[in-house]
């Protein structure tokens, strides 16, 4: 099963990313094979639209969980009948080595 | 002067199949003869024809008035009886729709997560695999639950007789067993006025 964590930057050391279509970086975790992969959101600095991009990049990797800070009005509707878990975490402080970690417990 | 817009229905359950085709028919029927039902009205007929609701109590599950959930669950009928009668194919599609799905909050992480997949039970956290979850959207009326996280006491200003305190129900209103006097609740100015 495939996590995407939304990140500032592309390192266990960054933070988690309040916003979801914006952010800098997907965190593409494997909780089977423990892989971590970082993918620039190349829909960072778009005007508009860039939710629904970020969904079509982040579903097209089979991801089933989304974590991040937000989820916009456009998103929900589109995770949900994509059949994809959002989890709303409201730390900025977190690290993605500690979402990862969580994860694994 | 334009209409005002349709308001969004709410739709909890997704069809399984995305449509009926008839079988036995000579003809080959293509898709320009079938019965496009709509997602609105296929949850209208799912809340009202299977889950047994009346239009009331569906109407406040898929967030329009009353009137307007007869209309779609009217236009709903129309359209499968035509299919019935015509031996056209149904395509359920389109409407102006959004999906909802169940709401969580874990207590233990504080973060909150959804139920993508509405048959399947959610009994932890996905992210620290907690148990200590709820839900979000019911209103909490499980009052024991919620007792067994309320900690207050009443004391009784007199001679500082302590209990637990009931949900629900004032302080004031308890009354302490050997004075006679009405409680208040501890921690509060009131009650340290005691000694």
């Amino acid at each position: 099963m495939k996590v995407a964590i939304t990140s500032t930057g592309n390192s266990q050391e960054s933070k988690l990313d309040q916003r979801f279509g914006r952010c800098g970086f997907f965190t593409i975790y494997d909780t089977e094979t423990g892989g971590v992969e970082f993918v620039p959101n190349p829909n960072k600095d778009v005007q508009e639209g860039a939710g629904p991009a970020s969904v079509q990049l982040v579903a097209s990797r089979n991801v089933s969980k989304i974590i991040s800070g937000e989820f916009g009005i456009k998103i929900k509707s589109l995770l949900d009948s994509l059949k994809i878990q959002m989890i709303v975490l409201k730390e900025p402080e977190k690290t993605i080595g500690e979402i990862i970690k969580m994860l694994n417990n | 002067m334009s209409p005002r817009p349709l308001r969004l229905r709410k739709i909890s359950n997704p069809p399984p199949v995305s449509g009926f085709k008839p079988y036995g028919s000579k003809k080959n029927r293509s898709r320009a003869e079938s019965i496009f039902l709509h997602y609105e009205e296929y949850e209208a007929i799912r809340l009202c024809d299977y889950e047994m609701l009346n239009h009331n109590q569906a109407s406040v599950i898929m967030d329009v008035s009353r009137p307007t959930l007869t209309r779609i669950y009217a236009r709903a009928r129309q359209k499968i009886a035509q299919a019935l009668v015509q031996g056209s194919q149904i395509i359920i599609e389109g409407g102006k729709i959004y999906f909802d799905s169940e709401w969580f909050s874990c207590k233990s992480c504080g973060c909150y997560f959804n139920n993508p997949e509405k048959e399947a039970k959610i009994e932890k956290c996905p992210l620290c695999h907690s148990t200590d979850i709820i839900n979000f959207d019911e209103n909490p009326e499980n009052e024991e639950e919620i007792s067994a996280h309320c900690h207050d006491v009443c004391v009784c200003t007199n001679c500082g007789h302590e209990q637990s305190h009931h949900y629900g129900k004032p302080c004031s209103e308890e009354i302490c067993p050997k004075c006679g006097i009405r409680m208040v609740k501890k921690g509060t100015p009131h009650s340290k006025l005691t000694n």
